[in-house]
C-alpha cells in the first residue's frame, strides 16, 4: 500500500515537470518559422563568402537549439541526461576537424597529380 | 526543484545533482521513464549515422575539382515562368516545422489527459508529415528527370546525385516511419488505449500518455535532422 502510494506520489511529480505552459510552446513555434525564413531569404538574396556561411551555421545552431532545448524537453532535463547526450558531440566535431584536413589533401594530390600533371 | 525526491531519494539541481543521480547505485536517469531513456540512447546512434553521412558529404564536396552545382539553380521551381530559388524546399522546410508545433502540443495536450485535442494534434503531425514526403516524391521524380544519378549529373560533380539521393532519401525514410507511428497512435489515442490501460505491443508495460513524448521526441529528432541538411546540402 505504502509502495503504491510512493509510486503515484512520483509519477505526480512527474507529469508536473512535463506540462509547460502552451505560451512556450507557441513562440517557439513562431521563432523556429522566423528563423527558417531568414535562412531562407539568404538564399534568396544571395549573400556569398562568410557572411553567407556565418549566417547559416548562425539560424541553423539556434534553430537546432529552440528544438531540442523546448520541444524535445532537454531544458527541463536533469544534468545526468543532459551531459549523456550532448558530450558524444564533440567526438563528431572532432571527426569534422579530421576529414576538413582530409579534404583539403584529397583536393590537393587531384590538382597536384590531374591539373598539373605531377611533379 | 531541489527538495525533489523520487524513491526517496533527493534530487539535488545543476552538476552536483548528476554527480549524485550517477552514483547513486539506482537508475541513473531519475524521473525519466525507461522508454524515453531508450529513446534517446537511439537517436543519439541516430545522429551518428546522419553525421557520418554529412560529414562524407563535406569531405567529397570539398575534395572535387569540379564545380559543385548550384543548389539555389538546381531546386528551383518555375512559377509563372519565373524561377523561384529552392521555393519547393522552404515549403518542405515549413511543412516541417508546422508538424513539429503540432507534435509539441500534442505531447502537452497528451500529458494534461486531453484526449481528443491530443488526437487530432497527432493526426495534424501526421498529415504535414505525409505533405512532406510527397513533395519529397515530387522532388525525386523531378530531377530524376532531368537526368540526376548517382554516378553524374549535367549540373556539374557527379558526387551530388549520390550525396542527394543518400541523405534527402535515409531522411525521407525516417519520416515515412515516423508518419505510420503517427497514424498507429492517432489510433490509440482516439480508442482510448492511455485511459483504459491497455498495454501496447511487445510489451507488458502499460499504455500511458509517455508513450506519446516517446513518438514526439523521434519526430522533433526528424525535423532536427531535416535543419541541418537544408543548412548544409541546399543553402551551402
Amino acid at each position: 500500500m505504502e509502495e503504491t502510494n510512493k509510486m503515484n506520489e512520483s509519477t505526480k511529480k512527474e507529469e508536473q515537470t512535463s506540462t509547460q505552459k502552451i505560451g512556450i510552446y507557441l513562440w517557439i513555434w513562431l521563432l523556429l518559422f522566423v528563423l527558417s525564413f531568414f535562412s531562407y531569404m539568404v538564399d534568396w538574396y544571395q549573400f556569398q563568402g562568410m557572411l553567407r556561411w556565418s549566417l547559416i551555421l548562425f539560424f541553423m545552431f539556434l534553430k537546432a537549439g529552440l528544438i531540442m532545448a523546448f520541444f524535445m524537453h532537454l531544458f527541463w532535463e536533469r544534468y545526468a541526461l543532459v551531459n549523456v547526450l550532448l558530450w558524444p558531440m564533440t567526438a563528431i566535431a572532432c571527426f569534422i576537424f579530421l576529414m576538413t584536413a582530409e579534404f583539403k589533401y584529397t583536393l590537393f594530390s587531384r590538382f597536384f597529380y590531374f591539373v598539373v600533371g605531377g611533379a | 526543484m531541489s527538495e525533489q525526491k523520487i524513491d526517496g531519494f533527493e534530487l539535488k539541481p545543476g552538476f552536483k545533482g548528476m554527480a549524485s543521480d550517477t552514483g547513486s547505485d539506482q537508475t541513473m536517469f531519475k524521473g525519466v521513464h525507461w522508454g524515453k531513456a531508450m529513446m534517446w540512447i537511439f537517436l543519439l546512434s541516430d545522429t551518428f549515422v546522419f553525421s557520418c553521412f554529412l560529414i562524407s558529404y563535406m569531405k567529397g564536396r570539398g575534395s572535387t575539382i569540379v564545380d559543385w552545382p548550384n543548389t539555389s539553380e538546381v531546386f528551383s521551381l518555375y512559377v509563372g515562368g519565373v524561377p523561384v530559388p529552392l521555393l519547393l524546399i522552404a515549403i518542405m522546410t515549413f511543412v516541417l516545422i508546422t508538424s513539429s508545433g503540432t507534435m509539441a502540443l500534442a505531447v502537452k495536450y497528451g500529458y494534461e489527459k486531453n484526449r481528443k485535442m491530443c488526437g487530432w494534434l497527432i493526426l495534424a503531425t501526421a498529415v504535414g508529415g505525409l505533405t512532406f514526403v510527397g513533395m519529397q516524391v515530387f522532388e525525386w521524380s523531378k530531377l530524376i528527370h532531368e537526368g540526376v544519378r548517382p554516378w553524374g549529373n549535367p549540373f556539374g560533380a557527379s558526387q551530388f546525385g549520390s550525396f542527394f539521393f543518400m541523405i534527402t532519401g535515409f531522411h525521407g525514410f525516417h519520416v515515412s516511419i515516423g508518419v505510420i507511428f503517427l497514424f498507429i497512435y492517432t489510433y490509440k489515442v482516439f480508442a482510448g488505449h492511455y485511459e483504459s490501460k491497455k498495454r501496447g505491443w511487445f510489451t507488458k508495460m502499460k499504455g500511458d500518455y509517455v508513450e506519446i513524448e516517446i513518438l514526439g521526441l523521434y519526430w522533433h529528432f526528424v525535423d532536427l535532422v531535416w535543419v541541418f541538411i537544408f543548412a548544409f546540402f541546399y543553402l551551402w
